[in-house]
């Protein structure tokens, strides 16, 4: 099964038999004081490094979040964020609230088939978010969790997805269109978190077919070598068959482990995209050396 | 060395590397050698976590490490409780805590938690994504002085407003000062939604319900306020607090 997101000029396909998609999380303002700042301000500057700077690392689609601790104005920098991304670079947006009207103003501008980030197993989400979804033929992430919480239970977190399929379907979005969110949470808490992570990717795999992204930079919160345990995460999670994720291209060993994974999983012929990225990044080394 | 001492410096060492059995079973034999319970705390469990809070602070030790030594020291606790309350060490304040609807972050909100426990409040812990109902059910049962919301995601933030607007809707909000905290969160927000303060870490957040505590009349000085024991936990957790945020985060 194939979901197909796009923008004005380029068409992304998140598949199983085809590369893994790399969501860029970088455009976010949890934890990023200036950014943070620059967003309450309508500033777009570092929005628009960061576009950049994610696209040339090889992001194949970026996140675009526009949370800030003040209440009201979410939509209008979520909107102001979008159109600014959208005219420096050219992949496809996934559009990134829990507010319901932050993604309609942010729907309302795209250009292209979005994907909107996230739906929950929660009536009121559902209700308000999948009918958004419909009315603009996006794609929607639904996150495996209800309103009871997160579940430890990986068949648990199946059958969650498996409504959250079966309402976007009452709601006339096609299962193509659903990517579920196994949910990652960190290791740091408790260390049978990737497990039951990578367990539920294999039963949604098996059982629902449907594609599966899921924010890969959770599972280190706390830990040394971060990016080398998100890089192992995620090769484990590719083989499992995750076939995209939120995290952050700019770390060079995550960046490196998904094409060493793509080549491993038979998605990358003769190495050609892992070879053609190394050459860039050298070149790129050597310029600026 | 005597045995006492042994034990002493055996809590210190357990507690330092999350050894929850060890801890526990030498506090039993402490107390069935009749220590003084605020002995084992403040002379081994307490320095135990400073120094945790130490090695946290010049980047030696990780989250994982922190969250054992911790279990480790509420399952000390655990025995020493009733033995602290014999001793006259009254809860000075109940307070409910809780993350809000829609929030299952929680590792800020357990800090708090112990932090208050440890300076003598009684704490009743409602857990993640509690919804607004459920809230005033806990105020109206458990009757506690003071209520702690935490929200981990802007997008969870407005759940203070929704609770708040609860407590009012159910005649309680006079009842209970109402505190919040959570990373995305800032004082003036706080502010925004009718809250009684604002904690941006759980050692500010001990100070902020001592002061509601004061406000509303009530005595908190039972609590060890300028005891070695309590500045010392106050400094650990503040140090491992600024760690996971430093950690949980890539800024520019």
């Amino acid at each position: 099964m194939n979901t197909v997101i796009s923008s004005a000029k380029q068409t992304v396909v998140i598949g199983p038999e085809h590369p893994f998609v790399i969501i860029g999380e970088r455009i976010n303002p949890t934890g990023r004081k200036i950014l943070t700042k620059q967003m309450i301000d309508r500033n777009m500057s570092m929005v628009c490094r960061d576009a950049r700077r994610q696209v040339d690392a090889h992001a194949h689609v970026l996140d675009v979040n526009a949370g800030v601790p003040v209440d009201g104005v979410e939509p209008e920098i979520l909107r102001q964020a979008i159109q600014a991304v959208q005219e420096t670079v050219e992949v496809p947006i996934s559009i990134d609230s829990s507010v319901v009207a932050a993604l309609e103003e942010g729907l309302s501008v795209y250009e292209g088939k979005a994907l909107v980030n996230s739906v929950t197993y929660e009536d009121e989400r559902l209700e308000t978010v999948l009918p958004l979804v419909k009315k603009y033929g996006a794609a929607v992430v639904g996150v495996a969790n209800d309103d009871t919480g997160i579940s430890n239970d990986p068949h648990e977190r199946l059958r969650i997805a498996t409504r959250i399929v079966e309402r976007a379907a009452d709601h006339g979005i096609p299962a193509e269109d659903v990517v579920i969110d196994p949910l990652a949470l960190t290791v740091s808490a408790d260390d049978n978190a990737a497990l039951i992570t990578l367990e539920t990717i294999r039963l949604i795999r098996e059982n629902l077919g449907v594609n599966m992204t899921c924010g890969a930079s959770n599972i280190s919160f706390g830990l040394p070598w971060r990016s080398t345990v998100n890089a192992a995460f995620l090769s484990m999670a590719i083989a499992a068959g995750l076939t995209s994720a939120i995290t952050n291209p700019l770390e060079a060993e995550i960046r490196h482990t998904i094409y060493a994974a793509d080549l491993l999983m038979g998605h990358d012929a003769y190495a050609g995209n892992l070879i053609q990225a190394f050459r860039s990044e050298r070149k790129r080394q050597q310029t600026s050396n | 060395m005597s045995r006492e001492e042994e034990i002493k410096k055996g809590l210190f060492d357990h507690t330092l590397v999350g050894e929850a059995d060890e801890v526990v079973e030498l506090t039993q034999e402490g107390i069935d050698l009749g220590m003084d319970p605020l002995d084992i705390l403040f002379g081994a469990l307490i320095p135990s976590l400073q120094e945790v809070g130490r090695l946290f602070e010049i980047g030696e030790y990780f989250v994982p490490e922190m969250l054992v030594a911790a279990r480790a020291m509420q399952g000390a606790m655990a025995l020493l409780r009733p033995l602290l309350v014999d001793k006259g060490a009254e809860p000075i304040g109940k307070v409910v805590m809780l993350t809000v609807k829609g929030d299952v972050h929680d590792i800020g909100k357990n800090l708090c938690n112990i932090m208050l426990e440890g300076e003598g409040f009684e704490i009743v812990d409602l857990g993640v994504n509690v919804k607004p109902e459920e809230v005033v059910a806990a105020v109206q049962e458990h009757q506690p002085q003071l209520l702690g919301f935490s929200a981990f995601l802007t997008t969870t933030m407005p759940f203070f407003k929704s609770n708040l607007a609860a407590l009012s809707e159910a005649g309680l909000r006079d009842s209970v000062k109402v505190m919040v905290g959570g990373a995305p969160v800032t004082p003036e927000y706080a502010d925004s939604v009718g809250a009684d303060g604002f904690a941006p870490d759980a050692s500010a957040a001990v100070r902020l319900a001592k002061k509601l505590m004061v406000d509303m009349g009530y005595d908190v000085s039972m609590g060890g306020d300028d005891s070695e024991g309590a500045s010392a936990l106050t400094t650990a957790v503040q140090a491992v607090e600024e760690l996971m945020v430093k950690s949980g985060k890539h800024d520019e």
